[in-house]
């Protein structure tokens, strides 16, 4: 990854966990342990995809006290650019591959007297990690998990040997639903609260948990865009003096990487604010994708996030 | 030819009362110069921390030198006098096994023939031969250690070190060891985030520089840890320059005359660095501290030049925060007999 | 030791005005003339508002807060406290924070001591700053940690400042500690302790 050193691994495993999510391990290629972590940590995954390098970041769900073997579960996204497909269809055990160090955006308040905690489908997979980390430090918790249906609950059946009355777990096709409200309305003081999993759960509990009076700084959420498909486009790079054209499957991050030019990042989901770019002349619309800018940042057209966002009209320049 | 720190032996020396420290030419040369430029300019100018340069402080990730030992009983002094240096807020303790791990680790691999980590799961032996220091212990469990995790190894680490807890997009004070520090409480500023306890620095944040600092900070990933160096000067080589000790060493800021400036009087360059620590995901920012006298620096023209031309530049308020009012122009009249009006060459390095 | 000009001062707590959210429960804590801030809110809030809240009120001067303390006890509100000292409050307030479930949103209003102690016991039962509202009325007098002896000097209102308990004259900077409750003071005259700068009346 450009300027910052990453890791040499080899897959060692591909599991079918259900019908949609596929569990892939990763050892070091050297045999050396891997990175201690933290609950919530996820990795960016470079695949070498034809002429393309995709980066994509996934939670890591093994206990991160676990450092021969990192796993991540990766849902199936038949509507994607590419990235879930490719780990799907084209990785298998044995192969080289290279990953990021772990970063962590979502990691546990260690102040908290409590953890709530919500996942909703895929959403699981930080989760998984961060149980770990709590029972080693006997953490006070419990978590409420909802998916579509039995088959796409994945690792429900773990959950419940490994957690008991502090797992509870909510089926759609069972008419069966977090009730939110009551939960948020009941925690003690000092109480964090998690919530990873589709867009509209994220929405509803930071909507919830304002009306209930908590603090911003007590609700934490796991939101990485997806960098979705598009039309092509052209940018032109000031500072680097290039011009570049961006892909329909690629991002204008991915696009600024294969011209060779280094950008920052860590999450490459719009969520860390790490690639943040000045935007010095455009002529069309921005269209942004990200959960970083704020309204007035968008409004102001100066600002763009590179690894989600995209453009369309005649011109736009960047200060990169 | 570049000399490694290794080569030198430990000195006997005292920061306080009679004050014996005195550096070796040797450790004079590999001193991390902070002066890039002739003039003086407030920047951040972080780096990653990687490529050591032979013969520099850089050479190691954690930096050993012969000053190693005696620094280690003056810290043990200031905490007999002063508990309060020390201090972990209770969220904060798989943090200090975390900076255990590093400066362990890093030591060990760096300089094998001081110290050796052997570890068979979570029960670990650490050896420290400088210190006279063989330890067993269960990593995880306190009570197998004479000390907290943290206390116990920054008693055995050169330099202060502030364990900072990322929350809510800020960074927060919530422990450290703070014996040497320039003029700063750990005990006040413990528990404020990155803006509050950089409240009384003059200018940086009008200039937005502690936004864009702490931008950066966040995004310091494991495995690429990042530097950057900070000065100011003091008088005598007193490591313990602590707010709760300025009514005692503070009359020693008057005592610089034209006669004893060139070997009283100090460059004081703290070589700031920044580590994502694995499972706490703090970051662990060690601040290691390099004293060269006025007559050090004037065994390298350059630097004599550089830092005359530096002083005659500071803007007031910086000189005044840094408290160099009563010494500032015997220290530009002292140096000014090394500068020829000449342009230096380019970087910190001597020629 | 340095004095650095106000304009940089980012640790000094700034205080807004009190204005009601949305929240599960609401616990006022107020002194002296604070208590008016509850009073002229309550104008503008539902008449069962109160039925939710709790309200800690501190009476240091009885003899002119009479009807503050009518106003107060006409709200209706079933938890009212009536105490003598910021420090016999406190006690209260952190039993009854202990007791509450998130969603609880805490009003200061009054001197600078009662706004650094209340907000410190809130931190120290778990609440985030962001749950704590603070307006200022009153006493500007300070509470003073002094760097070099550790004792807090309470309602100093002169800079420089003795500390009450080492007995240096302390420069009182404009840093400010949320644990501490306290601003810090650093001896002014080291470098010459016979240079005895006047003291001058300015946190009144």
């Amino acid at each position: 990854m450009s300027m910052l050193a990453s890791l040499d691994v080899v897959v060692t495993d591909v599991v079918t966990v259900n019908s949609l999510i596929k569990r892939f391990h990763f050892a070091r290629a050297d045999g050396s342990p891997l990175p201690a972590f933290s609950g919530g940590a996820h990795i960016v995954i470079e695949m070498q995809d034809g002429d393309t390098i995709r980066r994509t970041p996934y939670s890591l769900m093994s206990s991160p006290l676990n450092t021969q073997d990192y796993q991540v579960s990766i849902r199936r996204d038949d509507e994607g650019r590419g990235g879930s497909l490719f780990m799907h269809n084209k990785v298998t055990k044995g192969m080289s591959m290279k990953i990021g160090y772990p970063a962590n955006l979502f990691s546990l308040d260690k102040r908290a007297p409590k953890h709530l905690m919500f996942a909703g489908g895929i959403g699981i997979t930080p989760f998984l990690a961060q149980i770990h980390q709590l029972i080693k430090t006997n953490g006070n918790f419990e978590l409420h998990y909802s998916a579509r249906n039995e088959e796409l609950g994945a690792y429900s059946e773990e959950l419940k040997q490994l957690l008991g009355h502090r797992l509870h777990v909510y089926y759609d096709d069972q008419d069966q639903r977090i009730d939110f409200d009551a939960l948020l309305s009941s925690q003690p003081t000092g109480t964090h609260v998690y919530v990873c999993g589709p867009a509209p759960m994220i929405e509803h509990v930071i909507q919830r948990s304002a009306a209930h009076g908590w603090p911003d700084a007590h609700v934490h959420f796991e939101h990485f865009a997806k960098a979705p498909p598009g039309e092509a486009f052209t940018v032109e790079l000031q500072t680097s003096n290039k011009k570049i054209e961006v892909g329909e499957n690629q991002s204008m991050l991915e696009a600024m990487e294969a011209a060779g030019v280094d950008a920052p990042y860590l999450c490459r989901g719009g969520a860390c604010g790490q690639c943040e770019t000045n935007v010095l002349e455009c002529d069309g619309n921005l269209q942004h994708e990200d959960h970083w800018l704020e309204d007035d940042e968008r409004a102001s057209g100066k600002k763009v996030m590179p690894c989600v966002s995209r453009f369309k009209g005649s011109r736009l320049v960047l200060d990169r | 030819m570049a000399t490694s720190a290794k080569d030198l032996p430990f000195r006997e020396e005292t920061f306080r009362d009679d004050f014996t420290f005195k550096n070796s030419p040797e450790t004079v040369l590999r001193a991390p110069f902070p002066f890039d430029k002739d003039s003086y300019m407030y920047a951040v100018n972080m780096e990653l921390h990687r490529d050591g340069r032979p013969g520099t402080a850089y050479e190691a990730p954690i930096d050993v030198d012969e000053h190693y030992v005696s620094e280690m009983k003056d810290r043990a002094l200031v905490l007999d006098e002063d508990p309060l240096r020390y201090q972990s807020l209770p969220h904060m303790t798989l943090a200090g096994w975390d900076t255990l791990e590093l400066l362990m680790t890093c030591k060990a691999e760096t300089y094998p023939e001081w110290f050796s980590l052997t570890r068979d799961g979570d029960n670990w032996h650490w050896v420290n031969r400088p210190m006279g220091i063989d330890q067993h212990f269960v990593f995880g469990d306190e009570s197998t250690l004479p000390y907290a995790p943290l206390e116990y190894i920054t008693r055995q680490a050169q330099g202060d070190f502030c364990v900072l807890d990322e929350r809510d997009g800020n960074l927060w004070m919530d422990a450290g060891m703070v014996t040497t520090q320039a003029d700063w409480s750990l005990d006040f500023d413990i528990g404020m985030n990155f803006f509050e306890w950089h409240a009384p620095v003059p200018l940086a944040h009008e200039k937005g520089i502690f936004k864009r600092a702490l931008k950066y900070l966040l995004s310091i990933q494991q495995g690429n840890p990042a530097r950057r160096l900070n000065w100011t000067m003091t008088v005598n080589p007193r490591l313990d320059t602590s707010p709760e000790n300025y009514h005692i060493w503070g009359p020693e800021n008057t005592h610089i005359t034209p006669e004893n400036v060139a070997d009283k009087l100090f460059l004081r360059i703290e070589l700031q660095s920044f580590w994502r620590l694995p499972r706490s995901n703090a970051l662990l920012f060690p601040i290691r501290c390099y004293f060269l006298s006025m007559r050090d620096l004037s065994t390298v023209p350059k630097w004599a030049t550089r830092m005359h031309r530096v002083l005659q530049t500071l803007p007031p308020e910086i000189a005044s925060y840094k408290g160099l009012d009563n010494y500032r122009e015997i220290a530009i009249n002292w140096l000014s007999q090394f500068d020829d009006g000449k342009p230096t060459s380019e970087g910190p390095h001597p020629d | 030791m340095s004095q650095p000009d106000d304009s940089a001062i980012l640790s000094r707590p700034r205080y807004g005005t009190l204005s009601p959210v949305e929240a599960n429960f609401h616990v006022f804590v107020a002194d002296d003339s604070g208590g008016e801030t509850i009073l002229s809110l309550a104008q503008s809030l539902p008449d069962d508002f109160f039925n939710n809240a709790e309200i800690i009120y501190v009476n240091t001067d009885s003899e002119n807060n009479q009807s503050v303390i009518d106003g107060l006890e006409a709200l209706g509100c079933p938890r009212l406290y009536i105490g003598p000292s910021i420090a016999a409050a406190l006690p209260r307030l952190r039993t009854s924070l202990d007791r509450m479930r998130m969603g609880t949103q805490v009003y200061l209003s009054g001197s600078e001591s009662l706004l650094g102690m209340a907000t410190m016991t809130a931190m120290e039962a778990g609440l985030d700053h962001q749950a704590l509202q603070t307006e200022h009325r009153g006493s500007l007098a300070r509470r003073v940690q002094c760097v070099h002896c550790k004792g807090i000097t309470e309602n100093v209102t002169t800079q420089p400042a003795d500390c009450d308990h080492c007995g240096l004259l302390l420069f009182v900077r404009d840093h400010y500690s949320r644990r501490a409750a306290a601003f810090q003071g650093v001896n002014i005259n080291a470098e010459d302790p016979s240079d005895v700068p006047a003291k001058e009346e300015i946190y009144s």
